[in-house]
């Protein structure tokens, strides 16, 4: 990372301060709304966009979207701010901010969208921008690949979540989540549905089994890593499923897939993070813990289950934010992120130290910081509702191994004595510092008052519940359950914490197997594509001409079958000697065509079939088209030739292997056409066109040849398009030619 | 490869007697069998003869404009005569005429976009075909 401490431009220069002034706008600009929102009330624009598809941008802003907008967008200005220090100065820094911009972008639109098809693209554009950030140091082939993982995981997701939506606005009639009344849990498509957006929100917010792109996002730069993949991004599908839950929550399918993958996520995610040396890594998998943790409370859906989600979920985001801002600070003023490595910095950089304890104090749930209020809230709405053990032990393994592994990412790096790091220790400067010592210092004062977290939880709960609901935080109370869960708790964290190094060398001996099973799937995905790509493409033109005849003859011939066409051979008309004789002249060019040796023999008996035909339409009456068709194939017969003295010649034997086959489908071709066409014959002929043509030519389009005047005004828009076609080939062929033509010397 | 005088000679005077004719064909095209597609065909059968004639680059000085940007221009030439019924609040494509000079019972010189539409279309067909021939001709 080309982070230079040398970049003395305010901010970054222009594209480090917008920046940072474009989030904080929007920031101020959602902040003025808690009030309005905080009172319950749901505030309400919309644009029509596509009104033919019923598609509008349509802004709803409620509790719950409100609480993420002001997350999106604060924790965007903390984050920008940072990322004048810490890419400032870097040669793709303007791009790196217009990739974050573009992010902010969609995750607001996202979280805004009442309309579920513009939500979708939001949806698409957090992905693709998420593609890029991941893969912002190009330069590595990890960083590429983990990139692009991540990109076809939560795609894959993504478009699973569209054919969702498609699925709800056939069921509802309408795209508006505001507009969708009452549950479809009794719908006939309610279990699709169910499936569908749950492989969106699973695979978006990286639940197991699609949890392992999440840690490899970490190849991103720090800024990233804390802002898309902890505070925003990831949360994307628990927002979906918090935002669709009054519509599709409170099934028993609901409950158990929510509940039982969400748990699992958390407990197996925070083993492995205890597994993790590197504390960015540590901290991506305590990033998992936290999303399993959401996913399985909005799956319980009581509303205390509901509520301790939507305070963890503020919690998680100041204390993650504050401490993945401040790794790169460490990582940057050490030149290390090993968890075994890095000691005693605490007298080097204090202020970093300051903010990273007092993130990991409410990480950990040590009152009086937030977390703690988060924890209680969590174990409250454990024990009140159903599947009582099992959601209550998930959360309690998570959050004591959590305490765990707040305890190795920012109580050991900064206590005892000062270890050797590859760059001598040195405090971060005022832009690097602002966002963790804000965002940490957030966790203290909303643990000491809460009540002003509730103007956000409060109408936060009722949007995700669909109802109102009594919201009251506080600190402490009474020694309750959760009082004492939380105790045991800390003991059990700490426990775990003493014995850390012995857990890791243990838990190393466990081999990941979804990461090398990605690349296994990967690598088949590749070879079936070449397999396909070698069985059809063989590049040999008469086989692609083959196949090509071959699929029209199939399709006819199961047309002709099934309409049930019997050939009818009685003509009305005496064929006389003009008719013979070109049946005879086509013919034969057809056979010479067939049964010549000779590429240049075999072209010139063709162009005798074409001015058969043309010798066709001029009997009936047609002389534009005939003109028309001596002409093309006089130069088709030309520019064939021209092509052909670069051909060799034929090869005779290979000639004689195939031509069996050729004649087989040419046969059974002209045949299946023969019928059709008798067949055609015999039905009456519609006049309707006919006779508007011939009526109308001469007084509208003042001309008597009516061929001419159908081309050129009545169907001028179809020539119009049919010469672009003629413009546009003649344009490929030329570069085609002229291609070969430079490859060549 | 040199071709033979005769082929030479005989082509000085078809090509302007197959251009000429390519233009008869296609302004008469409205009423009589011709038109734009016609036109432009048998224009490219002029040159063409040409190239054959006297090479590829003596063709292409000839033309003085590259192929593919009569052809581009023929498309835009198209497109315009198309864009100008909307001037008139007519749907697109659709036919405007003016009758020069007409008076009762006698229709002037009648003059339409329907015209230019078709001047574009012959363009587009010259210019794609000699596009074609003349880049197959100098590679081989």
């Amino acid at each position: 990372m080309a982070a230079s401490d040398a970049n003395t431009r305010f901010l970054g220069g222009p594209a480090g301060w917008i920046s940072v002034l474009v989030p904080l706008a929007l920031f101020l600009w959602f902040a003025q709304h808690i009030p309005a929102v905080a009172g319950g009330e749901v505030l309400k624009w919309s644009w029509d966009w596509i009104p033919s598809l019923g598609v509008e941008i349509g802004i709803l802003l409620d509790g719950l979207s409100l609480t993420f907008a002001l997350l999106i967008s604060g924790i965007g200005v903390m984050v920008t701010l940072y990322s004048t220090s810490y890419l400032g100065g870097h040669d793709h820094y303007a791009r790196f901010v217009t990739y974050l911009l573009a992010f902010m972008t969609g995750m607001l639109g996202l979280v805004l969208s009442d309309n579920l098809l513009s939500l979708f693209v939001f949806w698409e554009v957090t992905t693709i921008s998420s593609y890029l950030l991941i893969g912002f140091n190009a330069d590595e082939a990890k960083s590429r690949r983990n990139a692009l993982q991540a990109l076809l995981v939560t795609g894959t997701g993504g478009l699973a979540f569209l054919a969702g939506i498609v699925l709800i606005a056939t069921a509802t009639g309408t795209f508006n989540i505001s507009e969708i009344e009452g549950s479809l849990a009794d719908h006939a498509l309610y279990q699709p549905i169910f499936w569908l957006v749950v492989a969106g929100a699973f695979t978006k917010s990286a639940q197991v089994p699609f949890h392992f792109w999440l840690p490899n996002a970490m190849a991103a730069p720090t800024p990233v890593s804390a802002y898309l993949h902890s505070a925003t991004m990831v949360k994307g599908g628990v927002y979906l499923l918090a935002r669709m839950n009054p519509s599709l929550g409170g099934t028993d399918l609901w409950f158990w897939v929510l509940v039982i993958f969400g748990g699992v996520t958390a407990v197996f995610a925070s083993i492995l993070a205890i597994k993790q040396t590197d504390i960015k890594q540590v901290l991506a998998y305590t990033t998992l813990m936290a999303l399993g943790t959401l996913v399985m409370f909005i799956g319980v859906g009581t509303e205390a289950a509901i509520l301790g989600a939507m305070t963890f979920l503020l919690v998680h985001s100041f204390y993650k934010a504050s401490l993945f801002l401040m790794i790169g600070v460490v990582d940057h003023g050490t030149g290390t992120r090993e968890a075994t490595v890095l000691r005693g910095l605490f007298r080097k950089m204090p202020i970093t130290g300051l903010a990273a304890m007092l993130a990991a104090l409410s990480m950990a749930g040590i009152p009086p910081l937030f977390g703690f209020i988060g924890k209680e809230f969590l174990y409250k709405g454990a024990l009140d509702g159903p599947a009582m053990l099992w959601v209550t032990g998930c959360a309690f393994a998570a959050s004591a191994l959590m305490f765990c592994a707040a305890g190795i990412v920012a109580w050991r790096p900064f206590t005892g004595t000062l270890a050797e790091t590859p760059v001598a220790p040195h405090e971060g400067g005022v832009a690097m510092l602002t966002g963790p010592v804000l965002l940490a210092g957030l966790g203290v004062v909303l643990g000491l008052m809460p009540d002003y977290a509730e103007a956000l939880v409060r109408p936060g709960v009722a949007a995700v519940l669909g109802r109102p609901a009594e919201v009251d935080l506080y600190l402490f109370k009474e020694v309750n359950t959760a009082f004492i869960l939380s105790l045991m708790t800390f003991a059990v964290g700490w426990g775990l914490y003493l014995i850390h190094g012995r857990l890791r060398d243990y838990l190393a001996g466990f081999k990941s197997r979804f990461d090398p099973g990605w690349d296994r799937l990967m690598d088949l995905v590749a070879a079936g594509c070449a397999g396909l790509t070698g069985a059809i493409q063989t590049g040999q033109l008469r086989r692609y001409i083959f196949v090509t005849f071959a699929t029209l003859t199939a399709v006819v011939l199961v047309a002709v079958i099934r309409a049930g066409l019997a050939p009818d051979f009685t003509i009305e008309e005496d064929l006389r000697a003009k008719h013979w004789s070109v049946l005879i002249f086509i013919t034969a060019g057809g056979l010479i065509t067939a049964f010549t040796n000779s590429r240049m023999t075999a072209v010139a008996a063709l162009g005798t079939v074409g001015v058969g035909v043309a010798l066709v339409f001029i009997m009936f009456g047609a002389p534009d088209v005939a003109i028309t068709q001596l002409l093309v194939e006089v130069l088709q017969v030309v520019l064939v030739a021209v092509a052909m003295l670069k051909l060799p010649t034929l090869n005779k034997e290979y000639v004689s292997t195939i031509r069996g086959w050729d004649l087989t489908l040419a046969l059974t071709l002209g045949a299946l056409t023969t019928i059709t066409l008798l067949a055609v014959m015999a039905t009456p002929f519609d006049m309707r066109l006919t006779e508007f043509f011939e009526s109308t030519s001469v007084p509208i389009a003042h001309g008597r040849n009516i061929v001419n005047v159908i081309l050129v005004d009545f169907r001028a828009l179809d020539t119009f398009g049919e010469v672009a076609v003629v413009a546009i080939a003649a344009l490929g062929a030329f570069a085609l030619l002229r291609g070969t033509k430079k490859g060549a010397s | 490869m040199r071709s033979s005088l005769i082929v030479r000679a005989a082509t000085r005077v078809l090509v302007g007697l197959l251009l000429v004719f390519s233009l008869w064909m296609l302004l008469r095209g409205h009423n009589e069998p011709g038109g734009g597609f016609i036109g432009g065909l048998i224009g490219a059968t002029g040159f063409i003869l040409y190239a054959i004639a006297h090479g590829c680059s003596a063709a292409r000085l000839a033309l003085r404009l590259e192929p593919q940007t009569i052809a581009m221009v023929g498309l835009g030439v198209a497109l315009a005569a198309g864009i100008f019924s909307t001037f008139f609040g007519d749907a697109l494509f659709t036919g405007q005429w003016l009758f020069l000079g007409a008076e009762e019972g006698e229709k002037g010189l009648p003059l339409s976009n329907i015209l230019i539409f078709d001047i574009g279309v012959y363009l587009v067909v010259l210019g794609s075909v000699l596009t074609l021939v003349l880049a197959l001709e100098e590679e081989v």
